[in-house]
């Protein structure tokens, strides 16, 4: 069984976070994983994307053109990565960011406007991990704990803030 | 980790504790793991003020007999080149890494293989030759980064790990125990005083007469064959009842086993010969599958360099194909599967 993501958005919304996260869950569930970023100009702004790809066997290829699931949360991306989610899969939006509907039929769509509820829930820039929690309900490849584990694992404790801001999200998208 | 990161680890776990470099994308994460690291270990991390300068203090502490390093990406292993010709005249073990991005010139960011003339032909001026690794996975950036420091102990001469900019940048779990460590040669020869007790070495790389040149370097030559002779790596995939064979180094090979998985559904028999070594490469593994398999397919992210060795190893027995995208590009998997396919239907 293999699951091939890809994250794409604006520089600055913590596509490259989002994909990290996903895949260090995965490895300590024991599966093989790998983490494939985009680099350079990404980093300082304009669009950004990563490609993660979790299997029960060995990984070829860590790069993919037709993914499982595509996690979109500006219009670039969206009009970038729409067409090429695999037929059954799964396109995930932030739907704050993006007034577009899909006109595909043979993909299934998770839309949250994450964005706007992270604004309105004192959690501006943790709209990706809001979408992360939907993810998460929405696949059944982690279960909240594990997720949330790791990630406010890496907080350290004198940034309490952090971690409670971090877990709001993820919950707050889980129960969306 | 990222690939670039478990170079640097297990660079410093196989005892290097000298580190030179220059940043530049996409293999800077070595230099700033090394700044982290090194001091934490009693080791040097020095950024130098050019590439020229990180390969020379990288040859001056191989003289030493100390372990060292440097790293850089294409146009900067260019920069290089010179000082790793007086590394191999000089006879010393050292690691150079090249994370590859695209050329000819400054040429871009991207991932890229079209080092391999370079690495494997001219590397520098003059009669020599590098220990030419190409890992495919971080796992095999911190083995292979171990490995290649044995091997250059080994064989007193300067290994080569040459990666891509998407293994660099890429992460994967890695394990560093996994990786079987030789036993060395006491480096009686470095030039590192020996407490004024013993008849002080000269490390040199200049010979005036050109019989004593011409010695140094048979000499020198008859080490390259012994590697030759023990050291080719490489993996094979699918190849016992292949018709087609693929031959693809670094990041492209795990692109090309998606590839055949898929078309091996369909019954279309192909598999790979992943050269681990690029030199020493596996000319006589690959002479063998032209006596099985009906063609051969190498996918090589550059314009078709190694696919030179891959002809001269097939030797004319059979056709030997090309696919290639460069400039940064990666191949897809769709792709080289569509290639597959062409060339099964007319076989």
């Amino acid at each position: 069984m293999t699951t091939t993501m890809i994250f794409a958005g604006s520089g600055g919304q913590g596509i490259q976070f989002s994909g990290k996260q996903t895949a260090k869950t995965a490895m300590h569930q024991g599966k093989n994983v790998t983490f494939l970023p985009s680099y350079g100009p990404e980093m300082r702004g304009g669009t950004s994307n990563c490609t993660v790809v979790i299997s029960d066997g060995e990984i070829g290829s860590p790069s993919v053109s037709s993914p499982d699931i595509a996690v979109v949360m500006n219009l670039p991306s969206f009009d970038k990565f729409e067409p090429k989610v695999k037929a059954g899969g799964l396109l995930v939006c932030d739907s704050t960011m993006i007034d577009k509907k899909t006109a595909r039929t043979d993909i299934d769509v998770l839309s949250v406007p994450a964005s706007a509820l992270a604004n309105d829930n004192g959690l501006s820039g943790f709209a990706n991990v809001i979408l992360l929690g939907a993810i998460i309900k929405k696949t059944g490849l982690f279960t909240l704990d594990e997720f949330l584990g790791l990630l406010i694992g890496g907080i350290p404790e004198a940034k309490a803030a952090l971690r409670e801001k971090n877990e709001k999200a993820l919950k707050l998208g889980y129960e969306f | 980790m990222k690939g670039n990161e478990a170079i640097a680890e297990a660079a410093i776990n196989a005892g290097c504790l000298y580190y030179f470099g220059y940043p530049i994308t996409p293999q800077t994460e070595i230099s700033e793991y090394m700044a982290k690291r090194m001091p934490k270990v009693g080791g040097l991390c020095l950024q130098a003020e050019s590439e020229i300068s990180a390969i020379n203090m990288t040859m001056g502490a191989a003289a030493s007999g100390a372990r060292a390093m440097t790293s850089s990406s294409s146009p900067g292993i260019s920069l290089k080149s010179e000082g790793i010709s007086y590394i191999a005249g000089c006879d010393l073990p050292c690691l150079i890494v090249n994370v590859q991005r695209g050329g000819p010139g400054l040429g871009g960011i991207q991932p890229s293989q079209s080092d391999y003339y370079q690495a494997t032909r001219g590397v520098g001026h003059g009669d020599l030759r590098l220990i030419v690794l190409a890992p495919s996975s971080v796992q095999e950036m911190a083995s292979l980064t171990a490995e290649a420091f044995d091997l250059a102990d080994t064989y007193r001469m300067p290994a080569m790990l040459l990666a891509d900019g998407a293994l660099g940048q890429m992460m994967e779990p890695v394990d560093f125990s996994l990786f079987e460590k030789r036993e060395v040669p006491e480096k009686e020869w470095a030039a590192n005083g020996h407490g004024g007790k013993r008849k002080k070495n000269i490390v040199n790389s200049l010979f005036i007469d050109p019989q004593e040149l011409e010695n140094s370097v048979m000499k020198r030559y008859e080490r390259y064959k012994i590697v030759e002779q023990k050291e080719v790596k490489y993996e094979e995939y699918m190849t016992d009842d292949a018709d087609i064979v693929l031959v693809a180094f670094g990041i492209t090979a795990r692109i090309c086993k998606s590839a055949i998985a898929a078309v091996r559904k369909d019954g279309i028999k192909a598999g790979l010969l992943r050269p681990i070594t690029l030199w020493p490469f596996p000319k006589k593994e690959i002479g063998a599958l032209a006596d099985r398999a009906k063609a051969f397919l190498t996918v090589e992210m550059n314009m078709g360099q190694m696919v030179d060795d891959v002809r001269l190893a097939v030797n004319g027995k059979k056709p030997v194909d090309l696919y290639t995208r460069t400039g940064g590009m990666i191949p897809s998997v769709d792709e080289v599967e569509e290639k597959i396919r062409a060339m099964a239907a007319s076989l």
